[in-house]
C-alpha cells in the first residue's frame, strides 16, 4: 500500500512500510540498518537530530534516532543496539526484510540557524554517536557554512566504536576536521587514547570558541557538561539530545514528559541551560 | 427551550437510538457507567456519576489504530476505519464536558489524533445538570458550573419533567429529530429555579472552596521537591483505579494482538501510576511511587496548565476521591500543598 497519500499522511500514528537494503555489524552489540521504501525512494525528509518509530508487527515498536545525514537523498540508517524485544528481533533480520517505520519526530539540532558560521565540537559516548553522526556528516557536506570540527569519541572498548570505518576514512581525512578517539580501559591493539570522555575532553583543553553537540549515556552527558563548564563553557554553547520511553511520538501518550516539556515534541534536542530550566527527573 | 415528562423519556431514547448509537448511563447490576442503549437496557439518569467518565466515547479505553498483514514477506498496513456516522453521547454531566475539552487540547493540538478528532466531530452530546451534587464534588474550584451545562443540548431535571435546550448547530439537529416528543416551554422560571438550587448546593459542598493557590502555570520549580510529595504519596498502592476512573486522564499505550491472521495494532489507556510506564533499556526516570504519585498530580495542577493557558486538568467529579482505595486524592494534595481553605 502506497503511503504518500494526503489522506493517510493526517494520521501520524500509521507507519509505512519500509525495506532494509543494507546491515553493517558496528560492534557486537551494534547493527547500522538502512531503509528505505518499496519502491525504493526515500522514506520521508528529516532534519539532523530526529527520530523515528521502528514498528515490527507482533513485537512492538521502538524509538530511534535517525543517524544518516539529510543531505543523503537516497536513505535513512539507523544505529540501534540489541538490548530489548525490537531490537533484539531487529538484529535478527536480513537484508530484504519489511519492517514499518513512522515519523519523523522531534525537534532537530539548530543546523541551518544558530549552529551557522560556528566552531563545532561532537562529544560523544558508546552509541550515543548515533544522533550527533547525521549533524556530522551533514555539517560535512555543507563545510562552507561551518566554522572548525572537532570530534571527541569514545566507547568501552575498540570493539564498541560505531562507524570506525567511516570515522576512519572520511571525518579522520576530511579538511579542519580533527577527530578524538579514546576507549575506556587499555586494549591489545589500541595504540591510542584510553580514558573516560569526560576526562579526554579536559585533557584536550577545548577552547571555548566553540558550540559543543554532545550525547551519550546520561552519566556521561552530566561529567562532560561539568568539564565544559570548568574549560570556561556556558550552558547556552552546549546542545545535548535526550531520550526517555516513548509510545507515540506525537507529545500524546503522556509519558515522555520532564515537567512541561515533552521529550518527543518540544526535544530530543535541549540546550543545556533549557535542561536546568526542567525538573531533575531524566 | 423545550420541556419532556419524564414518563416520555424511554420514548425519546429509543427515537434517538432508532437513528444513530446512543450511548448513556446505563446500569449494570448495580453499576452505573456509559454503555451503548439497547431496548432493555436499564437506564439511569439519576445517579450523579457513572464510575467510570463518559471519556470512551470519544477516547475507547482500547481499540484499533490498524491490522498489518504479511504474505510471501510483503507488508500491508489496513488502516481502521474511522467513526463516519453521528451518534449521541446523552446524559453527560457538565464537569465530564469539560474534561472533553480537556481531551481536545491533547488530541486535537497539532498533529490531531484522527480516531479521536473522528468521534468529536460526529458526537453529539446532551448534557444533564446536576440535580443532586455530591459531596465529593468539587468542580465549582475549576471555574465549571454544575447548573449550566456548556455542550450541544443542555438538560435541566424540572420535577417530573426535564427541560432541553439546543446550544450548538449540532445540539439544534438532534431537537429537529426529536421536536415531536418535546413541548415548547417559554416560561423559564422551573429551570432558573433548578439552576438556582443547584448552585446553591454546589456552594455549600465541603471541597467547593478549595484555593489552587501554589498551583497552576510557572510552579514547577516551587512544588516540584516539595518534601510533602513523600507523606502524600506513601500509602499509594499503583492500582491506577484514579487514572482508570479520571475523565481527563489520556495516558496510552500501542500494543500488538495476533489474531493468528495478522497483527492488529491497538492503543488501550494506560496508567502513570505503574512502575513500569517509563521503563526503558537505558533505565527508568521514574522509579519510586512517590516520583509517579508526583507526575500525576503535577501533570494535572501544573504541566497541563503550563501548556494550555492555564486550563487545569482536573475538573472536580471526584471519582478518585471516592474510588481510591487508600483514600488518596488530589484534593487532599491540593489542600495539603497549596492554599489551605
Amino acid at each position: 500500500m502506497c503511503n504518500c497519500g494526503s489522506e493517510e499522511k493526517k494520521n501520524a500514528l500509521l507507519p509505512q512500510v519500509g525495506v532494509i537494503t543494507d546491515i553493517r555489524r558496528e560492534t557486537p552489540d551494534v547493527k547500522t540498518f538502512r531503509i528505505v521504501r518499496p519502491d525504493g525512494k526515500k522514506l520521508f525528509e528529516h532534519m539532523p537530530g530526529q527520530c523515528a518509530m521502528l514498528c515490527v508487527p507482533g513485537v512492538g515498536e521502538a524509538l530511534f534516532s535517525i543517524t544518516s545525514s539529510p543531505t543523503n537523498k537516497e536513505y535513512q540508517e539507523f544505529s540501534i543496539k540489541e538490548c530489548g524485544c525490537v531490537t533484539n528481533y531487529l538484529h535478527n533480520m536480513e537484508v530484504g526484510d519489511e519492517v514499518m517505520v513512522r515519523g519523523p519526530y522531534g525537534n532537530h539540532f539548530p543546523v541551518e540557524t544558530v549552529l551557522k558560521g560556528q566552531n563545532l565540537l561532537f562529544i560523544a559516548g558508546g552509541i550515543g554517536l548515533a544522533p550527533l553522526r547525521s549533524v556530522i556528516n551533514y555539517v560535512l557536506d555543507n563545510r562552507d557554512n561551518y566554522g572548525t570540527v572537532d570530534i571527541v569519541y569514545g566507547s568501552r572498548s575498540a570493539d564498541d566504536l560505531v562507524q570506525l570505518k567511516e570515522i576512519q576514512e572520511v571525518w579522520m581525512k576530511a579538511k579542519d576536521v580533527n577527530v578524538y578517539l579514546t576507549i575506556d580501559r587499555e586494549q591489545e591493539g589500541w595504540d591510542g587514547h584510553v580514558g573516560f570522555v569526560p576526562a579526554y575532553v579536559k585533557e584536550l583543553n577545548m577552547t571555548t570558541d566553540k558550540t559543543a553537540l554532545i550525547c551519550g549515556p546520561p552519566i556521561m552527558i552530566k561529567f562532560v557538561l561539568q568539564g565544559l563548564q570548568e574549560l570556561g563553557f556556558d550552558k547556552t554553547q552546549v546542545y545535548t539530545t535526550l531520550e526517555l520511553r516513548m509510545k507515540c511520538g506525537i507529545g500524546k501518550c503522556g509519558r515522555c514528559n520532564i515537567g512541561s516539556k515533552y521529550v518527543c515534541k518540544d526535544g530530543p534536542v535541549f540546550r543545556c541551560d533549557e535542561i536546568d530550566e526542567l525538573p531533575n527527573e531524566y | 427551550m423545550y420541556k419532556i415528562s419524564k414518563s416520555k423519556m424511554p420514548e425519546l431514547l429509543a427515537l434517538i437510538a432508532g437513528k444513530m448509537d446512543l450511548f448513556l448511563p446505563v446500569d449494570n447490576n448495580g453499576t452505573v457507567n456509559f454503555g451503548l442503549w439497547t431496548e432493555d437496557a436499564r437506564v439511569d439518569l439519576d445517579t450523579l456519576k457513572t464510575v467510570k467518565s463518559p471519556k470512551d466515547a470519544f477516547f475507547p479505553q482500547s481499540e484499533v489504530l490498524y491490522s498489518c498483514y504479511r504474505k510471501a514477506k510483503k507488508t500491508t498496513i489496513e488502516p481502521a476505519a474511522l467513526k463516519d456516522a453521528p451518534f449521541a453521547v446523552f446524559g453527560v454531566r457538565p464537569c465530564d464536558v469539560r474534561a472533553f475539552e480537556v481531551l481536545d487540547k491533547v488530541f486535537l493540538s497539532e498533529p490531531a489524533d484522527v480516531y479521536y478528532a473522528a468521534r468529536r466531530e460526529h458526537g453529539i452530546v446532551v448534557s444533564l445538570a446536576c440535580h443532586e451534587p455530591e459531596e465529593s464534588c468539587f468542580c465549582k474550584v475549576f471555574g465549571i458550573d454544575a447548573a449550566e451545562p456548556s455542550a450541544d443540548v443542555a438538560m435541566w431535571q424540572t420535577g417530573e419533567e426535564y427541560c432541553w435546550e439546543a446550544k450548538t448547530e449540532k445540539g439544534e439537529n438532534l431537537t429537529a429529530l426529536v421536536v415531536s416528543l418535546l413541548e415548547a416551554c417559554e416560561d423559564t422560571q422551573a429551570v432558573e429555579e433548578e439552576k438556582a438550587k443547584i448552585r446553591d448546593l454546589v456552594d455549600r459542598m465541603p471541597n467547593s472552596h478549595l484555593s489552587l493557590e501554589g498551583w497552576g502555570q510557572g510552579k514547577t520549580k516551587e512544588r516540584f521537591d516539595d518534601p510533602r510529595w513523600k507523606e502524600l504519596s506513601d500509602a499509594c498502592l499503583g492500582c491506577g483505579t484514579c487514572t482508570f476512573s479520571c475523565p481527563t486522564c489520556q495516558c496510552y499505550d500501542i500494543k500488538d494482538f495476533n489474531t493468528g491472521n495478522g497483527v492488529q495494532r491497538y492503543r488501550c489507556w494506560d496508567s502513570c501510576m505503574y512502575s513500569d510506564f517509563t521503563m526503558m533499556a537505558g533505565g527508568n526516570n521514574r522509579t519510586t511511587q512517590m516520583q509517579r504519585f508526583r507526575q500525576r498530580f503535577m501533570h494535572k495542577l501544573v504541566y497541563f496548565p503550563d501548556n494550555n493557558d492555564g486550563m487545569y486538568s482536573c475538573v472536580g467529579c471526584g471519582r478518585c476521591v471516592e474510588k481510591c482505595p487508600q483514600s488518596l486524592n488530589i484534593v487532599k494534595v491540593i489542600k495539603r500543598m497549596g492554599g489551605t481553605k
